[in-house]
């Protein structure tokens, strides 16, 4: 019995104290990772071919969802607003809800699965096919060569895929709300602009899918660089990036949301 | 892919981002309505500003003049200070009213500058002195009730 209960509390001390380790592995990770990013700058062309395999390639996955959810935003708000007589108000409900939540917080949810996992497994293949030790023994810093011009590409292309993904939602949302159910088209728009804020609420919206894009591909380039040497655990480090990163997404945009929109 | 091919795919995705961006400012936002011409201070004492937020538009004739910049307490008065940023293009004549209105039924509160007669106009960082508080429903209810208590009074 107390051997049992001994063993299930040192397999929890392990797990604990593993977590908190690859925490700290993780933060210097990151360091290292803008330490030596000079290189993804000076050399642009790296960043510029990562930039074309993460944000390019995500362009379609985002551009038909962004423009599904807002056309799910058209009708569903409707629905609702025109029971309070107020569907003129449908132009401020798609857009703020786009702006504000759905566009950085879906558009980084889809670039986790879409890129993150993408990333991770290249990594993480590089590192089991030992291309990462045969570019230090050339003397070639695999964080400077590999890891950052990946993170710098997932940054930029964050805040631009959202932007896409918000507009495209509110061309969706005018599609269903103006053109197929007869909102009016003046006062859908102009009650947008005069309720959406460019500071308040466009540029907090670039913050946080700026935030996002530093987490999802700081998780994804982490996980492919501690990734066991194995087919298991790259799929392994696989799984764990799009698992971590949606969670991290979504807590931190409950913490961006309450520092930002604090309802004063 | 070589890389004149992939430096195009990703200048245009580069472009159509900022697009969005752009579109984003100007259709969706308000940038290209807010951001243009300087604003002068006004001032305004209310005895009750309600639920006037800051940001809040100061409207004259139902046109937007204006934002409330900043809104405090007068710790010697008891009275809230209401300080307001007015586009320069418009000036007022000295007797304007601010009164504190409400758009629609339930909507957000603005102030309303009725303008006078008077030929001298308001100068930038200086008070209105002539205002009207905001409505509160339970003073409205509360007045109503006394009212009819009144009358029940007088007919017996």
């Amino acid at each position: 019995m107390l051997e049992s209960t001994a063993s299930i509390l040192r397999g929890l001390g392990r797990r604990v104290t593993s977590r908190i380790w690859r925490l700290g592995f993780a933060s210097r990770f990151l360091l290292a990772t803008l330490l030596y990013s000079g290189t993804s700058f000076r050399r642009f062309f790296l960043t510029i071919r990562e930039i074309y395999f993460t944000g390019v390639q995500s362009l379609i996955i985002i551009l038909v969802s962004g423009l599904f959810v807002g056309m799910v935003l058209g009708l569903q708000g409707y629905d609702t607003l025109q029971r309070y007589g107020s569907s003129e108000a449908l132009g401020i409900l798609v857009a703020l809800s786009l702006v504000r939540e759905l566009g950085p917080v879906v558009s980084a949810l889809l670039f986790a699965s879409r890129a993150g996992s993408a990333i991770t497994a290249e990594i993480g293949l590089m590192k089991a096919t030992e291309q990462l030790s045969a570019m230090e023994m050339m003397a070639v810093n695999p964080i400077a060569r590999v890891v950052a011009p990946r993170f710098w590409a997932g940054v930029i292309s964050m805040p631009l895929l959202a932007a896409l993904f918000s507009a495209m939602g509110i061309f969706g949302g005018y599609l269903v709300g103006v053109v197929l159910i007869g909102v009016d088209e003046g006062s859908f728009w102009s009650q947008m602009q005069a309720s959406v804020d460019f500071r308040e609420d466009i540029v907090n919206g670039v913050i946080k899918s700026v935030v996002f894009g530093i987490l999802v591909t700081w998780i994804a380039v982490f996980e492919g660089y501690d990734s066991e040497p194995t087919a298991e655990g790259v799929s392994g480090a696989t799984t764990r990036t799009v698992v971590t990163s949606s969670l991290a997404i979504l807590a931190a945009d409950f913490i961006l949301t309450a520092f930002m929109f604090r309802g004063v | 892919m070589n890389r004149m091919t992939l430096d195009l795919w990703v200048g245009v995705f580069v472009a159509i981002g900022l697009g969005a961006l752009l579109f984003l400012g100007l259709k969706v936002g308000n940038l290209a309505a807010t951001s243009t011409g300087e604003t002068y201070v006004l001032k305004a004492n209310f005895d009750n500003i309600g639920g006037l937020k800051v940001r809040a538009p100061v409207k004259s004739a139902g046109v937007v003049v204006g934002r409330v910049g900043d809104i405090r307490l007068d710790a010697e008065r008891y009275e809230a200070v209401v300080t307001m940023n007015v586009d320069s293009q418009y000036r007022f004549p000295r007797d304007t009213f601010a009164k504190i209105r409400t758009s629609g039924l339930l909507g957000e509160q603005y102030i309303g500058l009725a303008v006078g007669g008077d030929t001298e106009v308001i100068k930038p960082g200086e008070v209105i002195k002539k205002t009207e508080s905001a409505m509160v429903l339970e003073d409205l209810v509360g007045q109503f009730l006394f009212d009819k208590a009144a009358e029940g009074k007088d007919k017996k």
